[in-house]
């Protein structure tokens, strides 16, 4: 019997280990659809950023009531993990409660320990839900969350709470057949959460808490296996993908927009012509801006991937408080959605070859793209170290460079840049009449 | 700058006036005013005069690299060419760009936007207020321009100087990092908003005013102009003053 149930729970193990290999690779070679840059100076500061951004989850504590429970159930998550260890072990070797006699008086503290955890962590999402879905917080109910992503962040929370809930329902049964004096479950002492709820169990046979104790157990490891790929699926990847996206944040002053080399090039031989005669002619055209998903960095695509849609940075948008059509958040949705479509095509057909579709205007609408006025606010709100507004300066560029599409008024500003210097239309020579004027 | 050049002088700083600061009426005053503070402070200051050009920002922000291209190029040479080593100005998108933005395409300067350069000569002692001037005792709110603020992480220096004219400084909700846009930014200075429930500076004029301060502290003549309108709209503008805290210290200063 013991072999069945050891055999079982390394093939489940292993499915579920090797599903989430394959899907994780998929994402890994979406986001390498992006254009190269290279993200690896400074490591010192970067470290700095993980250790801040990432584990200390700093910029959410610009909430600080939401800060907290976030990191119950960040730590819940993380700390949580030393018990699965436990369970995975017991699972292959076909113990109960390996560490148990390890780590004697001990192992009832780190139990207990786990166990405030999961409570914590159901409290947390219990009002996860209702901020969501009774008080209705703005920013978790915009439209862009409509159908999938909204089911998405419920599906979650509900799983953390039934996963948590299996954890301390089998704890409780361990103790309760440890009172009868169940040879197979060892002496623990009294845990510190479940040990209050033994007495719901006391008129149970030994044999219907075998039942209770082994059901929770499978279905609480089996439950982490599915959730363990589901997340690449979901918004969830953050737990994950939080790490790297905080090593690769841009570390420069958030004002630089990214120069154009090419650009850079064209215009130095245009003004300096005596330049051209060393230079090798190019050999391709280059393309200006980004229209779709591979015209992006592969950081722009690690960013979508690492997004879980909590909308810090549409909140604080200005043009989305004032009703503008731009969300920061969906142009981080949408550039994975794009990132997904185009992976799933090179997953059928081995190659991305035209579908007829872009990133703009598929996705993307002009209408968004104009209605940012460049202040950072959403680069700076992102918990996540994530850059919506590298994406947007780069489809306005395509917009712009590729295709001369700008609303009348700028057309304007650019000739009047390009011929008086000034972006009004003013004579250059009296640029310095205040000056005149104050003198006189 | 020119004039200094060819007696093979170098001034203490060039003042980079920028567009705004050159044509647009009301940010001549502030020009005005900090050109005034200079020249009381006895700062041996420059202009490039006609010379100087856009720096290319909102042209770069729209998405048009070509012209802030020719334009950064065009400037960097007059500057180089002048042997310029550091820059002042009053714009936050000319000093984000002059900054942030000139340095990869040769441009080396020290460039620092006057909310600092008036800081540092408070704290030098050069600038030093009236007794009992005209905002001692008042209500004034700040509003942080983003790319003073958020892109370049000065918070503090503006605000200091504010403290200097003995003023009481309330701060709006959205403040510092927190900042609400004036909605200029980005090149929309120089197009109709988008369609929406209302315009961004109308938003940020009802925060501001929502403070009770009888006077708006600003640091760019973008978010000026913004503001302006945002006080009109709410029918503030006789009991409201948007000022430029160059134009603040240049009124009370001895």
């Amino acid at each position: 019997m013991h072999i069945i149930q050891e055999l079982l729970f390394v093939i489940a193990f292993g499915i579920a280990v090797y599903l989430f290999y394959r899907k994780a690779s998929q994402i890994r070679q979406n986001i390498l659809l992006g254009r190269d840059v290279s993200l690896n100076d400074e490591p010192a500061a970067r470290w700095q950023n993980v250790l801040l951004l990432a584990f200390g989850q700093k910029k959410m504590f610009r909430n600080p009531l939401v800060a907290v429970l976030h990191f119950f159930v960040y730590a819940g998550f993380v700390i949580i993990n030393v018990e699965i260890l436990e369970i995975i072990l017991d699972g292959i070797l076909g113990k109960h409660r390996l560490f148990a006699p390890l780590l004697g008086g001990l192992y009832p503290v780190l139990i207990g320990c786990f166990e405030i955890l999961a409570a914590l962590v159901m409290i947390g999402c219990a009002i996860f839900l209702v901020r969501r879905n009774i008080v209705r917080v703005k920013r978790l109910n915009q439209h862009e969350l409509d159908g999938w992503p909204r089911s998405d962040a419920n599906y979650i929370l509900i799983t953390e709470i039934v996963l948590m809930l299996l954890f301390l329902t089998m704890n409780t049964a361990d103790q309760a057949l440890q009172l009868h004096g169940h040879e197979h479950y060892i002496n623990t002492g009294a845990f510190w959460v479940s040990g209050n709820f033994v007495s719901l169990f006391s008129g149970l046979s030994d044999s219907t808490l075998v039942a209770i104790e082994r059901g929770c157990w499978w279905l609480h490891i089996l439950g982490i296996l599915a959730f363990l790929n589901y997340l690449p699926y979901s918004k969830h990847l953050h737990i994950i993908l939080a790490f790297p996206n905080a090593y690769y944040a841009d570390l420069r002053p958030k004002g630089k927009m990214e120069n154009m080399p090419a650009v850079q090039k064209e215009v130095q031989l245009m003004l300096q012509p005596e330049l051209a005669a060393n230079e090798a002619p190019a050999t391709d055209i280059p393309k200006f801006g980004a229209k779709d998903v591979p015209d992006l960095t592969w950081k722009n695509l690690l960013d979508a991937y690492s997004c879980t849609e909590c909308g810090r940075c549409t909140a604080a948008c200005p043009a989305n408080i004032t009703g503008k059509k731009l969300s920061p958040r969906k142009i981080m949705m949408d550039t994975r959605d794009r990132a997904e479509e185009i992976g799933l095509q090179i997953a059928k057909n081995g190659s991305f070859s035209e579908d007829g579709k872009t990133l703009l205007r598929d996705y993307i609408s002009e209408e968004e793209l104009r209605a940012c006025t460049s202040c950072n606010a959403c680069v700076q709100e992102c918990p996540v170290s994530i850059n919506p507004l590298h994406i947007i300066l780069q489809l306005r560029r395509h917009l712009v460079m590729e295709e001369s599409s700008a609303p009348q008024e700028w057309n304007m500003m650019f000739s009047n840049i390009e011929n008086n210097m000034a972006p009004w239309k003013m004579s250059p020579d009296d640029r310095d009449k205040w000056a005149v004027e104050m003198n006189g | 700058m020119a004039e200094y050049f060819a007696n093979g002088e170098t001034p203490e700083i060039l003042f980079w006036v920028g567009c705004a600061g050159s044509f647009d009426q009301r940010a001549q005053k502030i020009t005005k005013a900090f050109a005034t503070i200079l020249d009381k402070v006895g700062i041996r200051f420059a202009i490039l005069g006609k010379e100087e050009s856009c720096t290319g920002d909102p042209a770069r922000r729209a998405g048009n690299e070509f012209i802030f291209q020719m334009m950064a190029q065009n400037n960097i040479a007059v500057l180089n060419g002048y042997e310029v080593k550091k820059i002042v100005t009053a714009c936050p998108h000319c000093f984000n760009t002059l900054r942030n933005e000139y340095p990869e395409l040769g441009g080396h300067y020290e460039v620092i936007h006057h909310a600092t350069y008036l800081q540092q000569l408070i704290d030098e002692g050069k600038i030093r207020m009236q007794e009992g001037g005209t905002f001692k005792g008042r209500k004034i709110t700040y509003h942080d321009s983003c790319y003073l603020g958020r892109a370049n992480n000065i918070y503090e220096a503006p605000r200091k100087v504010l403290e200097a004219l003995d003023a009481e400084l309330v701060e709006m909700k959205r403040c510092r990092s927190n900042g609400l846009c004036c909605g200029a930014g980005g090149a929309q200075m120089f197009k109709e908003e988008e369609k929406g429930s209302t315009r961004i500076n109308f938003e940020r004029g009802k925060e501001a005013i929502g403070t009770g301060a009888s006077v708006i502290a600003a640091n760019c003549p973008f978010c000026m102009t913004m503001l302006t309108d945002g006080v009109k709209e709410q029918g503030k503008e006789d009991s409201v003053q948007v000022l430029d805290i160059a134009e603040m210290i240049a009124q009370q200063m001895q």
